[in-house]
């Protein structure tokens, strides 16, 4: 088993984390992309987090990743800060949490066959594992995710198929043994038929106790895969709870219009007025979603002040001033 | 009928042979009918759009023909086409986000497009204004880059031009794949009120997204490589679809409310057949689960009942 011999619980954690972006010619203006933002990921478990573009998705993720440092906050794996690690240290902590993202074509040298990723991996993680050894273990990790080793290794990026090169991306993390795999949008360049496949390998690997944060804007997808959802909205967290919860209980303003325009296909949408983006006008003191809330409770209150996240039920939070 | 394509072939000429992309298509569609085009990447769909509006090389006309309010339309030659390219037929490209000349603003593009067709921008004006008021684009757009709007905006400012000239026919390729789901709800529904203002007569929207399609088509025709699988009104394709890939395909796609706990959903076994010499018989044959002897002969693109076309061996003898 490729996920065996595990014992202690682990926990991703964030707390408070915020990034600002630097903007404007001379880089003077600041742009808030994730804002005072916590959640945690258990073992195990697969969380959603659904938002529109430049909602700050892919931020929160690339900052798990380390691939972006964060301006405040903290984001602890089992209570260690990952942005004071290094070296070695840094090196395990890849051993533990692995991305996979949304194009899969170019995250391959198209001059190289695709299977160097793997041996990329042994270069830098197993230099002391044997040829027969390491042969077996890249064969098992294509096997974990569907694919027939002899039909897919010795190929070139251009000869494999889109689900195909995002299958070996998994594998080449589950090589490494890891506890979190962030997938951002991982889903969204494939075809319908190859989409599924993919994501009942997530939920196989989540059976075998990997956790996985997934990033989508694809709420149906969300609720096939994740126990938990996160919704976000211009960088804060608005709602987030369990996924039925959400999904059927819609509190915020947000969510409720982002679940109305999901198309569906047993339900038509109702004629409703349109719903523009407002402009990315610089944050102020209040709701982030001010601008564009028709909730008929909207009031002073919510230009003035942020509101918190508070539980509104059981497993259910919501940023809102009336949630009652 | 507003549009009759009989026969159509379109390959690509590539070093090896030719791509069968298109091949042996008819199909007809209503004076203010919505047509969604569903079907896996590669199976034809940007082709047979490409086709009936700019057939360029490496693409090959073989034959067949494509009739427009009774006219024929000369597909195979570039020139000629002219005449009826964003009159009579008119297209929002796949890439409309970048469809916009970035050293140009809006308002000035705009007439100089329009001047290429000898159509007078003064006097179009007063119609540009009132269409950018239905797409609630505000007016002053005229007057900046393309780089100043953002992607929603892009799209709705791209269905203004394609359709000024109050096109017959209207293709509109992937627009909404790009967008956010509540852009996409707001483009989409525009695209109903172009038709239902009868700006343009009839549209085809290709998308691999059924789910909005369901929203807003009025039937759906399903390809599967280079060749047409079914086509029906959409309530039929989405809830008793005749095809078995018709059937797969729906059937994979995640709704809300379903759980991987609850139901779980099974892909499409296997890959699309290569077209560069695809398998003799039906095309879907190899993946399908209910295939048989007669299968190795060509299924034609039979109306089982009214308005209801499928191409599968299978199903004709149930309903005869």
């Amino acid at each position: 088993m490729l996920l065996a011999g595990r014992s202690m619980v682990r926990m991703l954690k964030l707390e408070k984390v915020s990034k600002n972006y630097r903007t404007g010619t001379f880089g003077g203006k600041l742009l808030p992309a994730v804002v005072d933002v916590s959640f945690n990921i258990g073992d195990g478990e697969v969380v959603s987090l659904i938002g529109e573009s430049g909602s700050g998705k892919s931020t929160i993720g690339k900052m798990i990743l380390r691939l972006l440092n964060i301006n405040s906050g903290k984001i602890t794996l089992d209570d260690i800060d990952i942005s004071t690690l290094k070296g070695a240290k840094l090196k395990n902590y890849y051993r533990d949490v692995q991305g996979v993202f949304q194009d899969p074509f170019s995250s391959y040298n198209p001059i190289f066959k695709a299977d160097r990723i793997f041996t990329i991996i042994r270069q830098e993680f197993f230099p002391d594992v044997k040829d027969s050894e390491w042969r077996e273990k890249v064969d098992n990790a294509l096997r974990a995710v569907g694919l027939n080793p002899d039909q897919v290794l010795n190929k070139f990026p251009h000869q494999l198929s889109g689900g195909q090169l995002q299958r070996f991306l998994i594998a080449r993390a589950l090589l490494l043994d890891i506890k979190l795999l962030i997938a951002d949008e991982i889903i969204s360049m494939l075809d319908a038929s190859t989409r599924v496949d993919v994501l009942n390998l997530l939920v196989e690997l989540k059976s075998r106790g990997l956790s996985i944060l997934f990033i989508t804007h694809d709420l149906s997808l969300g609720y096939y895969i994740s126990e938990r959802a996160i919704i976000l909205y211009r960088g804060c967290i608005v709602e987030m709870g369990a996924t039925e919860k959400i999904y059927f209980n819609p509190v915020h303003p947000y969510t409720q219009m982002l679940m109305s325009s999901v198309p569906r296909l047993d339900k038509k949408w109702e004629r409703v007025e349109m719903e523009l983006k407002a402009k990315q006008t610089e944050l102020t003191g209040g709701c982030v979603y001010y601008e564009r809330c028709k909730s008929p409770y909207k009031c002073e209150k919510c230009a003035l002040e942020r509101p918190r996240l508070r539980e509104f039920e059981p497993e259910h939070f919501v940023a809102c001033h009336f949630i009652e | 009928m507003s549009i009759k394509i009989k026969n159509l072939k379109v390959y690509y000429q590539t070093l090896r042979g030719d791509v069968k992309a298109l091949d042996d298509v008819t199909f007809s569609i209503a004076d203010g009918e919505i047509m969604g085009l569903a079907g896996e990447s590669g199976c034809g769909k940007t082709t047979l759009a490409n086709s009936l509006i700019s057939l360029y090389p490496p693409m090959k006309y073989i034959e067949g023909s494509v009739e427009l309010d009774n006219e024929k339309l000369p597909i195979w030659d570039t020139d000629k086409m002219n005449a009826f390219r964003y009159k009579k037929i008119s297209i929002i490209p796949q890439y409309a986000m970048n469809a916009m000349n970035p050293t140009r603003k809006i308002g000035k593009m705009t007439a100089e497009l329009l001047e290429s067709r000898k159509v007078n921008y003064k006097k179009t004006k007063p119609e540009l204004l009132r269409r950018l008021d239905l797409v609630e684009l505000n007016r002053n757009v005229l007057d900046m880059y393309p780089i100043e709007l953002s992607g929603g905006m892009k799209q709705r400012m791209v269905l203004v031009l394609s359709t000024l000239l109050n096109p017959s026919l209207l293709i509109a390729d992937e627009i909404t794949s790009a967008l956010d789901v509540s852009t996409q709800k707001a483009v989409s529904e525009m695209l109903v009120e172009f038709r239902n203002r009868k700006i343009v007569k009839s549209m085809i929207v290709i998308t691999h997204d059924i789910s909005i399609l369901y929203q807003i088509a009025d039937t759906i025709l399903v390809m599967y490589a280079g060749k047409l699988a079914e086509k029906a009104p959409t309530e039929k394709i989405i809830n008793s679809p005749i095809h078995p890939y018709t059937k797969l395909l729906i059937s994979s796609l995640p709704k809300v409310g379903v759980k991987y706990s609850e139901r779980k959903l099974t892909g499409i076994p296997g890959n699309t057949p290569l077209l560069l010499d695809p398998p003799s018989g039906c095309r879907f044959r190899e993946r399908c689960p209910v295939a048989f002897d007669k299968c190795i002969e060509e299924p034609p693109f039979i109306e089982i009942e009214k308005n209801h076309y499928v191409a599968c061996w299978k199903e004709y003898g149930k309903n005869a």
